[in-house]
Formats: C-alpha cells, sequence, structure tokens
C-alpha cells in the first residue's frame, strides 16, 4: 500500500490507515485520521520533511512519520 | 473566579491572553514542575478574577512536559488550578482540529465559554461559518466571535464568562467522559479517532466552505521553504539580525558600564570607608552591572526571535534545518535554542522546552552554553587587541575581526561536532518526531513581540542574576581577606619602597590593591592553579582571573584591570592592553604572546565558565548529574585544545 512518503508535490491522496507506532496518538491528533484528504503541498531537500496540507492547514512531518500513514491516492 | 485559557497553538490564544489582562499579569511556576504559568489580572465589574494561560495544545493528550500540565489540571479537580471557568479559543479559519479540544473538555463537564478568534479572517478567507450550528452541536457553550489582534469582542467575551447561567442542556459527545492515562497512547488514539468522526460528522453543517490554505502563505513559502532559496534568507536574515545586535548594542551596554563603573566609585569614596562600603562598591554594584549589561543584547536578539516567531517564520526554520540537524542528534527545533544561546545560554537552554524528545532535548541543552554568548565579546576583545596584530589580509579582510569570526565559528562546529559524540553515548533511543502545524504567515502584533522581549529579559536578570550576585560577593569576600595579616604586611612592604613615594596617588592605591590581592585568599588559589595552567602558557595572575569568571566570563577583564593596578574607565580598555603588554615573564618574553593570548581565547570557547548556565542545566535536567557532566567535559576541551593551541603556536 502506498503512503504519504510515496506522493509527490501537489498529489492528493484520502488518508486510509495509521500504522502502529509510539507516536500514533500525537498522529491523530494532528487530523491524521480515516478518510481526511491530505495534499503535498512542497518537501525540505532530499525529500525529507514534507509539508502536506490537511483541513486547510499545513503540517510538517518527517518522512519516517509519512512512511507511517497509509494512503488511496486521488486522481486529478 | 479562576479562569483557565486553552487552545491550540497559533489560534492567538496569548493575543488574547495580553488584550484581556491588559498587561496585569505576572509569571508563575505550576505546583511540582518547572513549567511557567502566566496568570493575569481580569477585572469585571468591580470584582477581580484571575485568569491563568495555559500551555497550547491540540488534545488534553500531552507529549512534552510543558502541555502536561494542562492534563494534570483538568483530571483533577481538588488541583489548586483547576478552573471555575474554561475559556477555550479557537482559531475560526481551522474549525475541525480545534474542535478535537473543545470536544474533550467539554465532555469533562467543565463550564466553558468559546472563543472563535481571528473572525476577520473568516470573512477575508470567505469561510462560512454556522456559528447558530455550533451552539447546536455544543448545547451550553456560549460562542464569542473575537479578534483578539485587534481588540474587538472583549466585553461581550466578559460577559460570557462572569454571567455565565448554568447549563441547562448537557449533550456530551461521550458519556461518564473517563481521559485515557498518560502511557496508554493506543487507548489516547481511539479517543481522538472517535471524535474526529464524531466531529466530521457534524463539521459539513458547520463551516460551509472548502477549507484551504491562505494564498499569502502559498506565495511565501514557495520563496521561504525552498531548497535553495530558502537556505538563502535564512543566512541573510541570520547574518542581518546579528550584524544589528553587534553594531547596535554596543551603545547601550558601553554606557552601562561607565555608569556602573562611575556609581562603585561615587559609593567607595562617599560612604564612610570600611568593609560594608567596600562590599556594596566591590561585590555588589558590579555584581548587579555585571548583569545589567548583556541586557541591551539580549532584549534584541529575542526582539527579532519574537517577530520571526510571530509571523510564523520560525516554524518554516525548523522545517528547513530539521534534516541538517538530525545527524548530530539534534531537532529542526534544536535551532532557536542554540541561535538565542548567542546571546546567552541562560534563555537557549530553557527554549529546549519546546523539543518532545528527551534525548534530542538533552543534546541542546548539553551543547548549547558552546555556543559563543555575549559574555565571551569582553573576552575576546581584550585577546584580541592584545595577541593578534592588526593588519589586512588579503587586502579586504582585518586579521582581527577575521580571528573573531573563526572563535565564534569554533563554538558553533564543536557544539555540533559533540552532539554527535553524545548522540552515540547517550545510549536511550530517540523516539524523535516532527509533527508540526505551519501557521499561516501573519503580522507581527507588537504587544506580544514586546512582551516575549520583556519575559526573556526577566527571566535572565532573574535566573543569572541572583547567581552572579551571590558569586562576585563571595569572590569579593575571597579577594578581600586573606590569611593572617599578609595582606596588609604585602601592602605596607610596598609602600616602603623607594619607587612608591614617586608614583601618584591613584597609581599608590592600585598598586595597594594588586599587592593586597595577590596575598588575598583569591590570590593564593591563583599562584595554587599555576602548576596546573603552566602547560597552556598561563600565569598564576591569570589563573585568579579564570576563577573569578566563573561568576560570569566578562569578570575576566576586571579582574585584570585589579591585578595589573589599571584604572580604566574607557570602554576600549586601552591602558589596560597597554599595560598587559609589558607583562614580562621572568626570561623577560612577553606573558601575552600570540601563543598564550590564542590559548586563552580558545580556553573561552570550550570552559563552562557561567554558575547560572550550570543552575539552569540543572532545574531543566532535574539532576545534578547533567550539569556536572557538562562542566567536566566542556572542561577537558578547553584544556585540551588551549594546551595544543598554545603548543602549535610556541
Amino acid at each position: 500500500m502506498s503512503t504519504i512518503d510515496d506522493l509527490h508535490i501537489g498529489e492528493k491522496a484520502i488518508v486510509l490507515t495509521v500504522s502502529p507506532s509510539a507516536i500514533c496518538s500525537k498522529m491523530a491528533e494532528m487530523g491524521l485520521v480515516e478518510g481526511v484528504e491530505v495534499c503535498v503541498a512542497f518537501k525540505a531537500p532530499f525529500g525529507d520533511p514534507i509539508a502536506i496540507e490537511l483541513n486547510g492547514t499545513l503540517l510538517s512531518l518527517r518522512r519516517k512519520e509519512a512512511s507511517l500513514v497509509n494512503i488511496r491516492l486521488l486522481q486529478t | 473566579m479562576k479562569v483557565a485559557l486553552f487552545g491550540n497553538p497559533n489560534t492567538g490564544k496569548s493575543s488574547l491572553f495580553n488584550h484581556l489582562t491588559g498587561l496585569k499579569q505576572h509569571v508563575g511556576n505550576f505546583p511540582g514542575v518547572t513549567v511557567e504559568k502566566k496568570i493575569g489580572l481580569l477585572k469585571f465589574g468591580d470584582i477581580n478574577h484571575s485568569i491563568i494561560d495555559f500551555p497550547g495544545v491540540y488534545s488534553i493528550y500531552p507529549s512534552s512536559e510543558d502541555e502536561q500540565v494542562v492534563y494534570d489540571v483538568i483530571n483533577n479537580p481538588e488541583h489548586k488550578d483547576y478552573p471555575d471557568v474554561a475559556c477555550v479559543v479557537l482559531d475560526s479559519s481551522n474549525l475541525s482540529r480545534n474542535l478535537l479540544l473543545l470536544s474533550q473538555l467539554y465532555d469533562l463537564k467543565i463550564p466553558l465559554v468559546a472563543v472563535l478568534n481571528m473572525w476577520d479572517l473568516v470573512d477575508k478567507r470567505n469561510i462560512l461559518v454556522d456559528v447558530e450550528k455550533l451552539g447546536i452541536v455544543f448545547p451550553g457553550v456560549e460562542f464569542i466571535q473575537t479578534n483578539a489582534r485587534v481588540g474587538f469582542g472583549k466585553e461581550r467575551l466578559l460577559s460570557a464568562l462572569f454571567n455565565s447561567t448554568s447549563a441547562t442542556v448537557y449533550c456530551p459527545t461521550k458519556d461518564n467522559y473517563i481521559p485515557a492515562v498518560l502511557d496508554d497512547k493506543v487507548a489516547q488514539e481511539e479517543d481522538i479517532k472517535f471524535r474526529y468522526t464524531w466531529i466530521n460528522e457534524r463539521i459539513s453543517q458547520i463551516v460551509r466552505s472548502k477549507p484551504n490554505v491562505d494564498d499569502r502563505t502559498k506565495k511565501l513559502d514557495r520563496l521561504l521553504t525552498h531548497p535553495i532559496i530558502g537556505y538563502f534568507i535564512f543566512l541573510s536574515i541570520l547574518f542581518l539580525v546579528f550584524q544589528f545586535i553587534f553594531s547596535f548594542a554596543v551603545v547601550p551596554m558601553d554606557f552601562i558600564d561607565l555608569k556602573f563603573s562611575q556609581f562603585s566609585n561615587w559609593v567607595g569614596m562617599n560612604m564612610p570607608a570600611g568593609l560594608l562600603t567596600d562590599l556594596v562598591s566591590q561585590g555588589i554594584i558590579p555584581g548587579i552591572g555585571g548583569v545589567v549589561v548583556f541586557i541591551p543584547q539580549i532584549a534584541l536578539l529575542f526582539f527579532f526571535l519574537a517577530i520571526l516567531e510571530e509571523t510564523g517564520y520560525l516554524s518554516r526554520v525548523v522545517f528547513i534545518m530539521d534534516r541538517l540537524m538530525r545527524p548530530f542528534g539534534l531537532n529542526g527545533k534544536s535551532v532557536v535554542p542554540l541561535m538565542s544561546s548567542v546571546a546567552c545560554a541562560i534563555p537557549g537552554v530553557m527554549a529546549t522546552r519546546t523539543i518532545a524528545d528527551w534525548k534530542e532535548r538533552l543534546i541542546t541543552i548539553l551543547v548549547s552554553p558552546l555556543m559563543s554568548c555575549s559574555a565571551r565579546i569582553p573576552v575576546f576583545t581584550l585577546l584580541i587587541s592584545l595577541s593578534i596584530p592588526q593588519k589586512q589580509v588579503a587586502g579586504i579582510f582585518n586579521l582581527q575581526g577575521l580571528v573573531l569570526m573563526a572563535l565564534y565559528l569554533l563554538g558553533i562546529v564543536s557544539a555540533l561536532l559533540v552532539s554527535i559524540i553524545l548522540n552515540r553515548l547517550i545510549t536511550r533511543k530517540s523516539a524523535g518526531f516532527l509533527l508540526l502545524e505551519l501557521p499561516s504567515y501573519k503580522n507581527p502584533r507588537w504587544t506580544n513581540v514586546l512582551l516575549n522581549v520583556w519575559e526573556k529579559v526577566r527571566i535572565f536578570s532573574w535566573d543569572a542574576g541572583k547567581v552572579i550576585l551571590v558569586i562576585s560577593v563571595l569572590l569579593w569576600a575571597l579577594a578581600s581577606f586573606g590569611p593572617g595579616d599578609n595582606m596588609e604586611k604585602a601592602a605596607s612592604n610596598c609602600q616602603s619602597t623607594q619607587d612608591f613615594a614617586r608614583l601618584s596617588q591613584q597609581d599608590q592605591e592600585q598598586l595597594i590593591a594588586s599587592k593586597k590581592l595577590e596575598n588575598s585568599y583569591i590570590g593564593i588559589m591563583g599562584k595554587g592553579l599555576e602548576p596546573v595552567i603552566k602547560p597552556l602558557g598561563y600565569d598564576w595572575k591569570i589563573g585568579i582571573s579564570l576563577i573569578t569568571s566563573f561568576a560570569a566570563r566578562e569578570v575576566f577583564v576586571g579582574s585584570l584591570a585589579t591585578i595589573y593596578a589599571v584604572h580604566d574607565e574607557s570602554a576600549d580598555n586601552l591602558r589596560l592592553i597597554d599595560r598587559m603588554k609589558r607583562e614580562k615573564k621572568l626570561d623577560g618574553t612577553p606573558v601575552y604572546s600570540l601563543a598564550s593570548g590564542s590559548s586563552l581565547m580558545v580556553f573561552y570557547v570550550f570552559a563552562m565558565q557561567c554558575m547560572a548556565t550550570l543552575a539552569v542545566v540543572k532545574r531543566e535536567t532535574n539532576s545534578w548529574k547533567w550539569p556536572l557532566i557538562q562542566i567536566l567535559f566542556m572542561g577537558i576541551m578547553a584544556y585540551s585544545a588551549a594546551l595544543l593551541t598554545f603548543l602549535t603556536l610556541s
């Protein structure tokens, strides 16, 4: 399954599940929950960290964290 | 009544707090922890109420020490800070995430007033929020539209807070809600997911427009987070800020320096001679002066940092720096503490609280004092003009200026190298993460900026001030007393020499002072230290100054002035430099040569000569273990690097 880590800048996706981790509650808190639409806004050099747009705000996360978020790519 | 202010970060919560209290606020501590508690006075009618500004959180579940305060208070109605009514600040342009915290607090049956803040953005960005519908979803909660940045809505908010009739209808998201325990992350996740589902079922009726990031933020981010231009802009900002600080802080600093030494002289002459006068004029006044002199620099640096933070730029700095800092065991969030440490390590160490991971935070704390702080500047300036020749390099560069820059770079590079080593040595596994909101860009609000500066200056003056003051009094005692009557004997010995009578009165007094110091306890300590520091090229006089600069590094300069019996009120220490240049060893070679001068400078880059920072590190790490480790490794680095420098150059 693809994750946010696999997305290119500008691609949109729907969050399916978030893999368990020590910071699962923190990820949920920031809005990374099932059904939310995300869009990669920009990336730092080496593609890490990544800034995504969700619910009208920008959230930055490291690739490691992004790879925990399983998504379904939306065709644009 | 006790009012609590809760809300997500970046919702304008602090602006609202400042606005409500009209600057009638003070800072305390939450019981048992070092997290700062901002308490304000809130006057409604004739009654005074207190309002506490809690740290910004996205939910009640904490991921740092600061955030845990919220969890501790709301879960314990017996807590001394448990509120009678809570004011929840919401960002009107981003309700779905903001409602998460509201729903948790609502379920805990804390009487609530919700503030729809930044209401102006709602109109500007064509966001359609149905306030009436919000009241239906959360019955019993009053929703007030405000814009804290321009101060509209204050009266309505106050009357809602204090005239609220107890809610008749109450419709919780979860009945008999009991928050998950701190360690059960899975249960916490479940709670949050449940609430988001609940919110998402209702949000489309509340917010009738598609949320999106505003255009200005998008445009600015294209530049400021650009893989090349972004770093270039960051470096330029850094350069400008420090250029500005160094060129402008000098004026008030020289002024303060001059005024304090004049005042201490005045006291010494006009108060009845005796121990008490000496204590005041030589211990207490210079001690306070040593704190006050740094305020201009610290205030300026935090003024710029506060502006960068207010605009939202600082979180972009975290974003572009995170990947670069990670190999060193640091975090993007370490950049701000390290930058602050260039002014003073104390606010720098305290700024590490935003780093959630303990290991990343600890490393940042441990290396912060390696950044060259403002107290090192007087030491560096003195030693550079003493041992580095004034000449041009490659036509345009001034050698002395280059050396100063090299010393700063040495501090930065060693901070990074030490981080790598500490990262290997501290075996605890890092669970570092960077889930950071990048807020939309805003114009800075000047009240917030100035309050922020005031807070940092207050922390510095108090935290550093009390330690520096105590140590300078202690050092004064060590320098004023000696075993038996050695000091008096030395003084009368030098008075009986033939040359003495030919000196001017001022020179006579200074010579006596210098002889007395040599035979005081501190003089004895300096001489005892000599065998240890001789390999570095130092004599016992420098030894005394090394000891005294434990109060604060810049005391080094004042101590040398006393030792060499130079009375110098000029800001550039010309007489002192002249005197030190003439200082010879027994074999006739100068004491302050290129080798020994450079070795001293290198020593000051590394040595942990700041008791105030140690005290703050102890407080922030809750044990003496880390400050002791810090003083040890920095001491070893200082000694070996200084030795290496001396051997290479001589």
